[in-house]
């Protein structure tokens, strides 16, 4: 079982961070909320509607940032995206402006717009994909590891445009990392999962004040999830080490 | 007015999507063209081998029109569920299908708007076939009623979009054999339906099932619309039961398909991975 006894609360506007290894169960939890998963056992719901039974109201309201950039590689970023916008309903021209300010922001070259994705860098790939996911505007943004195998200057960038997508739009965002300096930042509470189940869940102060200084006389997220779950946060499995190498 | 609007737009975007695809994919397709005229031609030249090894005197212009209609609808079917299966393949190898099933769109748009960008794409891809062998074997079409059989295989679309719908189950369970598994079913179906022979030959079980399948009208009315140059309103015979199979195919195909997503969705086979 990927996830059990798994329950939580996001308040709107708020920035919800689910901390956890690989494997722990976070992507199995973002595609239950996105609709794409159906659980045995137990309800996920989107402001008020049940995931299953209100699927096409929740639809609506979601979208997602995965951590593999999921396109048609052949096709290019604005053929991607305008296929997007077409089928969350948005016209065109009113896709494309919305677009090209998400690309200032997230630092995409317009010059580049039009060349296939199968020709994007890993990291610019993942940009498109967070435009893909900032275009419809959802009330719900569920971004699973967004940052990973982003450089750093992106990953600096991407996390403001989710800053200032929270305190512009005040979107609730849920957002899956292993990216502890990124989880402080963004996030006001976190829940840790570990091994499909939540282990702790509170507001990052809070979590960081019931536990031991560590040996620099301070407390980190990273001495958080340590504490809770006794293994090292960070620690790369196979995939990931072999995904960055090529 | 507003769900109308984003349906429209909706369904537009997979048409547009689909044409993008297929124009950087135009070698791929010019060689696929090839192969389904190759596949025509060598049906045309048993029908011009008839008389040489039968003996009999054959009125040798039926005989390769009536063999290139089969070829012409076995190469409509290809297109139409190849392309609503292989859409479904494509965006599970791609991975994008989790955004796609995730966005507000209804399935049934999704998918007739798929179905209806390969009804264009084949009945151009038809058309272009039969005037190019026409050509190749220098045969009159001046007795053809080339609109009334486009209208047939129009109507007998309406069917075909709802077994291409059960056909692209089969991606959504098995990515990498489920579109190999279309191509078993659009031979059998054809197979049952007199594809390059009159059903009467068949055994008489098999006649039966001829009798429920779309396939079988779709050959008579373009066969008799070609052959015998009949206008559209005189191919009633066909048309009506081409209707009312569609009538039932249609929403079968969407509710089958519905049933497998969500079986799909409780066994998690959506995802490509993590």
């Amino acid at each position: 079982m990927a996830v059990q006894n798994v329950s939580f609360d996001i308040k709107p506007g708020e920035i919800f961070g689910v901390l956890g290894p690989n494997g722990s169960g976070k992507s199995t939890l973002i595609r239950m909320i996105s609709t794409l998963l159906i659980p045995d056992e137990g309800t996920v719901e989107v402001f008020g509607h049940n995931t299953e039974r209100d699927s096409g109201k929740v639809r609506a309201l979601i979208n997602r940032v995965s951590v593999e950039a999921s396109f048609f590689k052949k096709l290019s970023a604005l053929e991607n995206l305008l296929f997007t916008a077409g089928i969350y309903g948005i016209n065109k021209k009113e896709a494309k402006k919305i677009l090209y300010e998400i690309f200032e922001k997230i630092g995409l070259e317009k010059n580049r717009i039009s060349d296939p994705l199968e020709d994007f860098s890993r990291g610019m790939q993942q940009k498109v994909s967070i435009a893909r996911a900032f275009l419809s505007a959802p009330k719900l943004l569920l971004l699973d590891e967004p940052t990973t195998g982003l450089d750093p200057r992106a990953k600096i960038e991407v996390q403001a445009l989710i800053d200032e997508v929270k305190e512009t739009h005040g979107t609730t965002i849920l957002l899956t990392t292993h990216d502890m300096y990124e989880a402080e930042q963004l996030c006001s509470r976190v829940s840790i999962l570990h091994k499909g189940k939540i282990r702790k869940q509170g507001f990052v102060e809070a979590l960081k004040a019931e536990v031991p200084k560590n040996k620099n006389g301070i407390v980190t997220l990273e001495d958080v999830f340590l504490h809770y779950t006794g293994e090292e946060l960070n620690e790369k499995d196979y995939s990931e080490i072999v995904r960055e190498v090529s | 007015m507003q769900l109308v609007l984003r349906e429209l737009r909706a369904s537009w975007a997979f048409v547009e999507r689909n044409f993008n695809l297929i124009k950087r994919y135009w070698k791929w397709e010019l060689v696929f063209f090839a192969y389904t005229v190759a596949n025509s031609v060598t049906m045309g030249f048993i029908g011009k081998g008839v008389e040489s090894f039968s003996g009999a005197v054959v009125d040798v212009n039926y005989l390769i029109l009536y063999m290139l209609i089969g070829s012409i609808l076995w190469g409509y079917l290809s297109i139409l569920f190849e392309i609503v299966a292989e859409t479904v393949a494509w965006e599970r190898w791609e991975g994008t299908i989790e955004y796609t099933f995730m966005s507000p769109v209804s399935r049934a748009t999704h998918l007739l708007s798929v179905c209806w960008f390969s009804i264009l794409y084949g009945l151009l891809r038809s058309g272009l076939i039969l005037l190019f062998v026409s050509w190749f074997f220098q045969l009159s079409l001046s007795k053809a009623n080339i609109a009334a059989a486009g209208g047939i295989l129009a109507v007998g679309s309406l069917s075909f979009i709802g077994l291409g719908m059960i056909a692209a189950i089969m991606p959504l369970i098995s990515p990498e054999k489920g579109v190999q598994v279309v191509h078993i079913f659009q031979a059998l179906l054809l197979m049952f339906s007199g594809v390059y022979y009159e059903v009467e030959v068949l055994p008489l079980w098999m006649q039966k099932v001829a009798m429920i399948s779309p396939a079988t009208y779709a050959l008579k009315g373009m066969r008799e619309a070609i052959l015998e140059g009949q206008p559209f309103p005189a191919l009633s015979n066909y048309t009506l039961p081409l209707l009312l199979m569609g009538a039932i195919m249609l929403p079968v195909g969407i509710m089958a398909f519905g049933k497998m997503e969500k079986h799909a969705k409780i066994k998690g086979l959506l995802k490509r991975n993590g």
